[in-house]
């Protein structure tokens, strides 16, 4: 008798979600709302699209509660565009997300843009093959995703604002707690874990990397070139742009732009030669000023 | 011994993965060198192989006319430069696209007689890992991680068939020119890269 070998395909596996994630980096990631915008964005040489329903700063403006786009409107911009399509879920809402896989989005993002469904957990990302980025202001809250199964983190910032300052922070606070962890003994490694409430090996793992152990883009506030190389210069992997583009007086050029400056950042006159010309960029909020209920980074922690 | 410099182009995507597989490998074949990014012309000028990572092709292939670097890449790879090419560089190296490549405007740079598909295998959630076996490489067989994936329909001319999978061909080469459809950077199996860097050993430079 003749014994074949069967050929075993494995789906969802760490590697291929993180891999994916990968071949992200150095990118940018635009927010658009339909069809018209994702063949914008990709003419523009963006690495993936997000597929919402109103961007960051139209939901600030609207209130009420924000839930994951109309399917409807996801299929047609998957159908638009060649590149990877994402779209965002609420904190916790695990069904829409299952919702989102079903139809097929290359990675979901449980995101704070929208309204939370889950105050006190974040889903079970490991249940899932599609990969999950999400959003993180400090290190526990993004040792605490990458635990849950996320595949991907960003930035928090303040999303919406077309205001840098939430997002430098995030970032800043990032590394500077990374780079603590590498003074640490082995005792206060066990400490912080517990402190973070994650696993001990993660703390280990973070700690011998010198950054995280995913990829990490910036978002929240990216309203110009110069922000992106801003981000980049900060030890972002690659940006998120949600209001930014669609907001902005000419959206095909800043998209252009962005994406150049984001590859150029650390060429100055490159960023300049690419920043000439674009008109106005979104309108910006000052963060200080708006009511405490109003931010959206303190969602969910 | 003279030391070996390998460039990785790094215009989007998995770069640092590469470097960090190169790297590995020389220390493993005690070859001296360097591994440098590149993201202008110039960087091009001493290198003696370049790897051109995955990452979204019409990103690449747009920054990569904006920069004119395509050019020069066409030109030295005329001169014998040993190029490998994952994924997204796989659909870049081919001379004929399918019709996403076409609807999407990329401008292939036809170092390789084939006929590329992109996505061939679908999207992320059917993303995939498995075991294949490349003739060259021996009888052990090599975990191949392929995400959102292309295929090569057809090679002809002097392009060969390096390997595949199933019925699909997910490598094709032409001399000093090897393009992969998936992705041996994300594996701890250094086996393709050695292959590689054997390849640049023997570019004069």
């Amino acid at each position: 008798m003749k014994i074949t070998k069967k050929i075993v395909e494995t789906k969802g596996t760490e590697r291929l979600k993180r891999g994916f994630t990968k071949m992200q980096k150095g990118g940018v990631i635009m927010d658009v709302i339909n069809a018209e915008q994702a063949k914008i964005a990709e003419r523009a040489g963006a690495v993936a699209v997000m597929a919402l329903e109103r961007v960051p700063a139209d939901i600030r403006a609207a209130g009420g509660v924000a839930r994951m786009a109309d399917p409807q409107k996801v299929v047609e911009i998957m159908e638009t565009v060649t590149i990877p399509v994402m779209a965002k879920c609420r904190i916790g809402h695990f069904a829409e997300a299952q919702v989102l896989e079903a139809l097929g989005v290359d990675m979901v993002d449980e995101s704070e843009v929208l309204t939370p469904a889950d105050e006190e957990s974040h889903i079970d990302k490991k249940k899932f093959v599609v990969p999950f980025v999400c959003g993180a202001r400090n290190l526990g809250e993004a040792l605490r995703r990458i635990q849950e199964g996320a595949a991907m983190l960003r930035t928090k910032g303040e999303p919406g604002t077309g205001n840098i300052v939430e997002a430098v922070r995030h970032m800043k606070l990032v590394t500077r707690e990374i780079s603590a962890l590498k003074k640490m003994s082995e005792s206060q490694l066990r400490k912080k874990a517990k402190e973070y409430r994650v696993g001990f090996k993660l703390v280990k793992e973070t700690k011998k990397l010198g950054r995280l152990p995913v990829v990490n883009f910036a978002a929240g506030g990216i309203a110009t070139p110069a922000d992106a190389a801003l981000m980049m210069l900060m030890g972002a992997d690659g940006i998120f742009v949600g209001s930014g583009i669609f907001k902005s007086a000419s959206p095909e050029k800043y998209a252009k732009a962005i994406v150049e400056a984001t590859l150029h950042y650390d060429n100055p006159k490159l960023v300049a030669e690419v920043s000439k010309g674009l008109g106005q960029a979104m309108p910006g909020l000052d963060i200080k000023k708006l009511p405490k209920d109003q931010l959206m980074q303190i969602r969910s922690t | 011994m003279k030391k070996l410099k390998i460039g990785v182009l790094a215009l989007q995507g998995a770069v640092s993965e590469h470097i960090e597989a190169l790297e590995r490998t020389m220390k493993k074949l005690g070859l001296k060198g360097k591994v440098l990014a590149v993201r202008k012309t110039e960087d091009l000028n001493e290198i003696s192989g370049l790897v051109i990572p995955g990452g979204e092709s019409t990103t690449i292939n747009r920054l990569m006319l904006e920069t004119k670097i395509s050019e020069k890449i066409i030109e030295l790879a005329g001169q014998g430069l040993p190029i490998l090419a994952t994924c997204a560089g796989a659909i870049l190296l081919a001379k004929e696209g399918d019709e996403q490549i076409k609807k999407t405007g990329t401008i292939l740079l036809g170092l390789l007689e084939m006929k590329i598909l992109r996505n061939a295998f679908g999207r992320q959630v059917n993303s995939f890992e498995t075991e294949i076996k490349i003739p060259e490489l021996g009888k052990r067989p090599f975990r191949a991680v392929f995400i959102r994936a292309p295929a090569v329909e057809k090679v002809w001319g002097e392009t060969k068939v390096w390997a595949k999978y199933k019925n699909k061909i997910i490598g094709a080469k032409k001399g000093n020119v090897l393009a992969l459809t998936f992705h041996p950077e994300l594996t701890s199996d250094l086996r393709i890269h050695e292959y590689f860097i054997k390849m640049a050993v023997d570019f004069p430079r």
